[in-house]
């Protein structure tokens, strides 16, 4: 019951976010999207990705996004508003999208797999949170991931800071 | 339910005595007497100014953007108070003992950030746009080295459950359900051979157990003042400058909602660092030989008295260092943009990442 209504919440803010022409209500109502979001994670007993997400994105992405538009608009003293280009492409390659994620799912067949049969509702065994468990795996299984993504990120820091540098005496 | 009810309450008790406390503090700092003329002392002065919002003409300005303006103080005190949510008030009582709670207190707090954006825009006023602006950039700035103090106590407490955490600070150690073989030594070192975990009382707060975690909440501190905006950070709100930032075209109820965000705010960053690094609802008191201080003023768990008492440890010691705040709000110049960049980036943020790295090093010294 609570899932349908976060899952309706994220369809309804994240379909305002689209149709609307003030790009400031589409920020507003992509916080909307990812706390709902968010929500049906915890749902699914993934409480660490619902708490990263909210982190990431709504305390970065999405202030970021904020920041952008209202330092950038204003400029003509009117809220900026989206225009609509490429109709046709957008159009087709949306469909052309929908078509074929409506087909993966459908041809996975999600009731008959063996996994979802199997699987528990008491996934976290009397753990308080998964935080451990993904702890262990990212220092052992995934370290290597881990550890690249660490590198790329420190890189793009050094970028843009580079870019954000006031070239003095070049 | 009950919960959420019971905090509001409570909520709204701190912050109306705290309101009092500023003006009270704010008067005689300055040799004056504050207010006098309501009740005793002018104690009922607080109450009545929040009557006299509540019946204030809810004012929107007609440039604004309705719905935006309307929203934001809601979408700021809900972020704020939702942090309340996973706050152990005594050694039993948590609204929702979440096992993430620590993250999950970092996280919202950030909606609030959105919420100030909000308000500012909405406003369709340059000071209000402008007092945004700065909040923002500067509650963003400060979270990194308040993330990072935070960070080193998760590391020595090898937790992120507030209740955890709590537990681990006095003599109600083996208590906790997975620490009942847990000891604590002195400064957490075994090798000096003083076990505390019976001693309780001050020996075994965080800023002892790991004495590096002392200079972790003087970080922590400074930079949970600039989150709340308050002096000497309170450049979005500089009444020189900017009128009075982001909140200048609210009044009424609106402003009301937007005043008690931001005093719950600091009572939020002060009961986090209570948690943290002063032992929670432990009490100061160690038991020392037959003097079972600690003991006494623990109260039995599960009972009223433990209730009680670990309730008042904790907002006693949050009163401390909310009187701390007002006292620094009214000795202290306020700092200017790029020192406060300054402060954060080139002072706070490099000293906190060396505190991980200690804090990490005093972790493996611990085991």
């Amino acid at each position: 019951m609570l899932f349908y209504i976060f899952a309706a919440l994220a369809i309804l803010s994240g379909a305002y976010m689209v149709l609307t022409r003030n790009l400031l209500y589409a920020g507003f109502s992509l916080l909307l999207t990812l706390l709902s979001i968010a929500a049906i994670y915890v749902l699914l007993f993934a409480d660490f990705v619902a708490v990263t997400q909210l982190m990431v994105y709504v305390g970065g992405v999405l202030v970021l996004i904020l920041f952008g538009i209202m330092l950038s608009s204003r400029v003509h003293d009117k809220s900026v508003m989206s225009e609509n280009t490429n109709v046709g492409w957008g159009v087709t390659i949306s469909m052309l999208t929908l078509i074929g994620l409506s087909y993966t799912i459908w041809q996975a067949g999600f009731s008959s797999l063996p996994w979802i049969q199997q699987g528990d509702t008491n996934v976290l065994a009397g753990q308080k949170s998964t935080v451990q468990l993904i702890g262990i795996k990212l220092m052992t299984d995934f370290v290597l991931p881990f550890e690249i993504a660490s590198l790329l990120l420190l890189i793009a820091l050094m970028g843009a800071a580079y870019i954000a540098t006031e070239k003095q005496n070049v | 339910m009950l919960a959420f009810l019971l905090t509001l309450m409570l909520l709204l008790g701190i912050v109306i005595v705290l309101a009092y406390a500023e003006r009270k503090v704010a008067a005689f700092m300055q040799d004056r007497m504050g207010p006098t003329e309501a009740g005793p002392y002018g104690s009922l002065q607080s109450v009545l100014d929040v009557l006299k919002l509540l019946q204030k003409e809810d004012i929107v300005p007609a440039a604004a953007d309705k719905k935006l303006f309307k929203l934001a103080p809601i979408l700021i005190f809900a972020a704020v108070f939702a942090g309340f949510a996973v706050i152990p008030f005594t050694p039993d009582l948590i609204p929702a003992g979440i096992g993430i709670g620590v993250f999950y207190l970092l996280a919202i707090i950030s909606l609030d950030v959105v919420g100030l954006l909000m308000a500012g825009w909405g406003s369709n006023n340059k000071y209000a746009m402008l007092g945004a602006m700065r909040s923002v950039a500067q509650i963003v700035s400060y979270e990194i080295p308040a993330g990072l103090a935070i960070l080193s106590v998760v590391m020595i407490c090898q937790s992120l459950d507030f209740q955890e955490i709590s537990y681990q600070q006095g003599i109600l150690l083996n208590r906790f359900s997975g620490l009942e073989f847990e000891t604590n030594w002195l400064f957490g070192i075994e090798a000096l051979g003083i076990n505390t975990t019976n001693i309780g009382g001050i020996t075994t707060w965080n800023i002892f157990r790991a004495p590096i975690l002392l200079v972790a909440f003087v970080i922590y501190f400074i930079a949970s003042l600039a989150e709340s905006n308050r002096a000497p950070f309170d450049i979005p709100e500089a009444e020189s400058e900017l009128v009075a930032g982001f909140h200048v075209e609210y009044s009424g109820f609106r402003f009301a909602v937007l005043f008690l965000a931001e005093y719950s705010m600091m009572v939020l960053v002060s009961l986090v660092a209570v948690i943290l690094f002063l032992g929670s609802w432990n009490t100061p008191l160690p038991n020392l030989t037959a003097l079972k201080f600690a003991n006494w003023t623990t109260g039995t768990v599960g009972e009223l008295s433990g209730i009680l008492w670990g309730g008042f440890w904790l907002l006693s010691k949050t009163f401390v260092l909310l009187f701390l705040q007002l006292q620094i709000r009214w000795t202290y110049p306020r700092l200017r943009v790029d020192q406060l960049m300054h402060l954060c980036w080139k002072v706070l943020t490099p000293v906190a990442l060396g505190i991980v790295l200690l804090a990490g090093i005093w972790r493996l010294l611990m085991v």
